[in-house]
């Protein structure tokens, strides 16, 4: 009880405390509008980007005999218990016009990543892939391989059987893992403001502006996406959850 | 089984006793503050704005030395968000802001005891990296769409600040990112990610060397006023009365000198 209370208490403190009656006026603001459909985009973005490079490299750590997979695992998952403001910073240092490869990128391709709207995917993939990556290594490593083997003595290339046998067999996961990873995409905020900034329309998300609403003593403001953040968040996990992730 | 539930009565035990001992110590503040009079001794929680952090941080070490009963925190932070806390009853004594408007938010929503007395004045400083890799020479220069520019949220002193210095010298700046107070800006500059910005002058001066300050004539016309106030609900109000002091009196005088406050 005493658990269930420390989790709630705090979202019944946002429902009793919301300016409810200028709820509809504050939720179709400009200024949400805009963050809402900058976060939605950047997190579909991000999470795109996590499927393309994270799927594969769940492979490689799920079936890879290499030596210093356990090492590469390691590493690879770093960000899920990083404080996102140090991603932020290693991605600033990195990727910073005076960075090491942010400084190579501007002289030779004239490119600059801080403050863009690339660099607010650029944060997101960054904390949200590992989530992905750690959903579809499990349900690999728990489909069965045979019929990997099977397909492969049919005479199915790796690539072939990659795509028509491992993938579908490991959908849900793929799924699963994919929604958790746009969910971390959508309220990632460290490394956002961190590495791209916080200014209106290009790189200000929700939870960014939530925080300038609190910086700024615009209680309300902060209240309202809160409670946009959280209807959000519990329309996915609810909706979602009993199809691709629940046990039924 | 009965294991658990004698853990869970225990435990439950426990945080009843911590709550009344915590509940407790509460009401009887006010009479160990009458004790503390005496030697005006105890723990001064301020508030205070993110661009007081160098000046505030002297005045702690003089005034301490002076008075080694006292113990002085800070919170320093964006002066709205701090305004914010102490109307929602943060545990502290004393609020410092950037501008008048921000402590008013505090004033009238009657957490501050007594009038609010300024203790200091500031202007805004243009500032670029060291190199000036943007070649910035003037407010003008902030309209430029090539660099890239910091400036402070619009909504937090810093940021109306800039607004006004801006409106008087008829410049529309292109800003890249609006940071919540001043020593985010300052970060990025330092850093190198941003070609120029908006600060106060104080926060320029105690970075040296690390930046570039360019002189501009409209950058004199504007400047802010930093109020001081006691809280209603400070624990010790004797002792918070002796740093509200000590920040208007001699000591403060030369802290808030050396990192260039201009006086009230």
């Amino acid at each position: 009880m005493t658990g269930l209370a420390l989790l709630l208490l705090p979202l019944a403190g946002l429902a009793w405390r919301a300016p409810w009656s200028r709820l509809p006026e504050l939720v179709t603001s400009e200024q949400v509008l805009t963050a809402l459909r900058l976060s939605v985009t950047t997190a579909t973005i991000a999470t795109l980007v996590s499927l393309v490079c994270g799927v594969p490299l769940a492979w490689i750590l799920a079936r890879s005999r290499l030596p210093g997979m356990a090492l590469l695992r390691g590493l690879v998952l770093v960000p899920l218990v990083l404080p996102p403001v140090i991603g932020g910073v290693a991605l600033l240092v990195a990727f910073g016009r005076r960075g090491v490869i942010g400084g190579w990128l501007e002289q030779t391709w004239g490119l600059s990543l801080p403050f863009t709207t690339a660099a607010v995917v650029f944060a997101q993939a960054f904390v949200a892939m590992p989530f992905l990556v750690i959903s579809v290594e499990g349900s690999l490593r728990t489909a069965d391989r045979r019929y990997d083997d099977i397909a492969a003595t049919l005479g199915a290339s790796s690539w072939t059987t990659f795509r028509r046998v491992t993938l579908p067999a490991v959908g849900p996961g793929i799924m699963a893992g994919a929604i958790l990873a746009w969910a971390r995409a959508l309220g990632e905020f460290g490394a956002t403001i961190t590495f791209a900034g916080s200014f209106p329309g290009t790189t200000r998300t929700l939870p960014l502006e939530a925080y300038v609403a609190v910086g700024a003593g615009d209680t309300d403001t902060a209240i309202v996406l809160s409670l946009l953040m959280i209807a959000i968040c519990v329309a996915i996990l609810v909706g979602l959850r009993g199809r691709w992730v629940g046990t039924r | 089984m009965k294991g658990t539930r004698v853990a869970l009565v225990a435990g439950v035990g426990v945080l009843t006793a911590l709550g009344l001992w915590w509940w407790n110590g509460n009401d009887e503040y006010p009479s160990t503050d009458e004790e503390a009079s005496a030697e005006a001794g105890g723990t001064v929680t301020v508030l205070a704005a993110a661009s007081l952090t160098e000046a505030f941080t002297d005045l702690a070490d003089e005034l301490t030395a002076q008075h080694p009963e006292l113990d002085i925190v800070y919170s320093f932070g964006p002066s709205s968000t701090l305004a914010q806390q102490a109307v929602a009853g943060a545990p502290a004594d004393i609020l410092v802001t950037a501008d008048i408007e921000t402590m008013d938010v505090a004033v009238e929503a009657g957490v501050v005891a007594g009038a609010p007395e300024v203790i200091a004045r500031n202007t805004m400083a243009l500032v670029t990296p060291a190199d000036n890799p943007g070649d910035v020479r003037g407010l003008a220069d902030l309209a430029r769409s090539d660099l890239r520019i910091a400036l402070c949220e619009p909504k937090v002193p810093c940021g109306a600040k800039a607004d006004e210095v801006l409106g008087e010298a008829g410049v529309a700046a292109a800003p890249d990112t609006l940071a919540t107070d001043v020593k985010e800006v300052m970060a990025l500059v330092t850093l190198g990610e941003v070609d120029a910005a908006l600060v106060y002058r104080t926060d320029a001066l105690a970075a040296g060397d690390a930046i570039l300050t360019v002189t501009a004539e409209e950058l004199t016309k504007v400047s802010t006023e930093y109020p001081a106030a006691l809280l209603v609900q400070a624990h010790s109000p004797q002792a918070a009365r002796l740093v509200m002091d000590a920040m208007t009196g001699e000591v403060g005088r030369s802290a808030l000198d050396t990192a260039g406050f201009a006086e009230p």
